[in-house]
């Protein structure tokens, strides 16, 4: 047996059966990690346990006594004095942290290139990117050298990674999870989630992961469980709607022939295949790079060199180009033009979202226009790389939850589904993604990685 | 609309963000392709819409008022760059020090 090909939910049972110590396992994946991390650039940092099930974290989120940076040159010595909510909840389910995982500085990237050291690589692909801003999380997951990960997600950032690395990757509903010790990039929009080998192992991270600490006033008390034969009940007689606007221009046909083979497959599963439309959808990629500079702005003001980082000159070129387009946005004479603007866009595509799921259970499509790209190809075009997200920023607008499944390649390279859901109703898009996911082999394919 | 250096430069102490002439130049004409792009937004009518700015429908949400451990002050100063005294020490007000 391969221990570190195990999904984390088999990891559990054969740990049950004892067919293998925590510390043969710990030790499976250490001397992975070993070997594959000076290529892929996917850990920042490795702590070597003997106990515990091992999890990659996103370095944005708080660990006590872990160096925890945000990818960033400013934190580059932060030590937390405590541990973030999902980190301790975590802990009392007998996790360890192998290791913290790079990630685009701050969160704020789509493609993992915006770390202070160094792209991770694509385990599909060394010569491409990852996909970001969870870009070591997604990675780690992908190469096997985790049990599972964290990521965070505020425009796509666990989904999109998730997709372009072949992973599960769950956004769940905003409140959901809460985000004390989550370093803050924009508030009304960032959701903690779990990047995985399978749909039950996501729907496992999330049962642990979710329920309020007291420490994060949107989180909502109301816990997700994890039941297992609903997740197993299949989705027949499920209305499914395809919104025909994540079809049109700018989809990669080779991607697009994945998805729509995806949904025939749902449709076999006896699932109803209905369009939907989601007319504000377009605006929303212009209404999110208001809203979240803004709120940027104003959360990156906390780093001041003061209580802790170093100056405001060490922030990269991204950080800045946020703070910027933000404090712009909401100074004196263009508030009304920009943020309050979008504000109402926002409500506008939100709306979209209530009047499709009055007629439909889930929304699939694609995550991701493309399938990852080369390193360093839309590094100096920030635009074109925002593009990037125009298909899962909508569901961080809005709140809903979201996953990313495995559902095929186009030239070698993984595609992933997308399946929205309603507020608070993880259930039933896990739901989908497991039926999905049991009827297909996608999830058996693991990227060639020699040492 | 094409931002000015001067706008940059008001911006950007508005930010406290120190910025090289390099960098005020790129952002420049970084931020007014992506403010270009953002003017479809006029497109939209929004006349009669309300605002979103949090979609969890929670407001006021309260705790106790109750004392509760926090971190100690060995803790919260232990990753100043500067400290004296058991406190932090940050630039003057007045005057540069």
């Amino acid at each position: 047996m391969n221990i570190t090909e195990l999904t984390l939910t088999e990891t559990l049972e054969a740990l049950k059966r004892k067919d293998f110590s925590e510390e043969e396992l710990n030790k499976a994946y250490l001397e992975r990690a070993a070997k594959l991390n000076p290529k892929l650039n996917i850990f920042l940092e490795i702590k070597k346990n003997s106990c515990g099930i091992p999890a990659a974290i996103k370095d944005a989120i708080l660990t006590k006594g872990m160096k925890t940076t945000a990818a960033s040159k400013i934190l580059s010595n932060f030590l937390p004095p405590y541990n973030a909510t999902v980190i301790n909840k975590l802990i009392e389910q007998g996790i360890s942290i192998l290791g913290k995982t790079n990630c685009d500085e701050f969160a704020m990237g789509g493609s993992g290139e915006n770390s202070a050291f160094g792209s991770t690589k694509n385990p599909w692909n060394l010569n491409k990117v990852t996909g970001g801003s969870s870009s070591g999380s997604a990675a780690a997951v992908a190469a096997d050298l985790c049990a599972f990960a964290l990521g965070s997600d505020t425009g796509g950032s666990i989904r999109q990674p998730a997709s372009l690395c072949g992973v599960v990757g769950l956004k769940p509903t905003y409140g959901r999870v809460p985000r004390y010790g989550l370093i803050a990039m924009a508030s009304s929009l960032d959701t903690i989630g779990p990047i995985t080998k399978s749909v039950e192992d996501a729907a496992q991270v999330l049962e642990w992961i979710s329920g309020s600490d007291g420490y994060d006033s949107n989180c909502s008390d109301t816990k997700f469980t994890l039941q297992p034969e609903r997740l197993t009940q299949g989705i027949k007689g499920l209305k499914i709607g395809v919104p025909k606007e994540y079809f049109s221009e700018g989809l990669d046909p080779e991607v697009k022939k994945v998805i729509e083979d995806a949904i025939k497959k749902l449709e076999e599963q006896g699932a109803e295949i209905v369009e939907v439309s989601l007319p504000n959808s377009k605006y929303a990629l212009a209404a999110y790079y208001i809203i979240v500079p803004s709120e940027i702005s104003a959360n990156m003001a906390r780093f001041d060199g003061i209580r802790y980082g170093s100056a405001r000159a060490d922030f990269g070129p991204e950080i800045k180009r946020r703070i910027m387009l933000g404090t712009y946005a909401l100074s004196s004479g263009y508030y009304e033009e920009y943020y309050a603007k979008a504000a109402q866009v926002r409500t506008l595509v939100k709306q979209d979202f209530d009047k499709a799921f009055a007629n439909v259970d889930v929304i699939v499509g694609p995550v991701s226009p493309t399938t990852t790209w080369n390193l360093g190809e839309k590094i100096d075009d920030p635009l074109t790389m925002y593009l990037s997200d125009i298909y899962t920023i909508s569901a961080n607008l809005a709140g809903i939850p979201g996953l990313s499944v495995p559902c095929g390649f186009a030239d070698e390279l993984p595609v992933g589904l997308q399946i929205l859901g309603k507020q608070w109703d993880e259930e039933t898009i896990l739901r989908v993604g497991y039926a999905y996911e049991q009827a297909t082999e996608w999830r058996k394919e693991k990227p060639k990685l020699s040492f | 609309m094409k931002l000015t250096s001067d706008q940059i430069k008001h911006v950007a102490k508005l930010a406290n963000l120190p910025l090289t002439p390099d960098e005020e130049e790129k952002y420049s004409d970084q931020l007014s392709k992506i403010l270009e792009y953002v003017e479809q937004l006029n497109q939209v009518d929004t006349s009669d819409v309300e605002s979103t700015f949090n979609v969890t429908g929670q407001s006021n949400v309260m705790r106790e008022d109750e004392t509760t451990p926090s971190l100690s002050q060995e803790e919260a100063l232990s990753n100043a760059p500067r400290k004296k005294d058991s406190m932090f020490v940050t630039k003057g007000v007045f005057e540069e020090q």
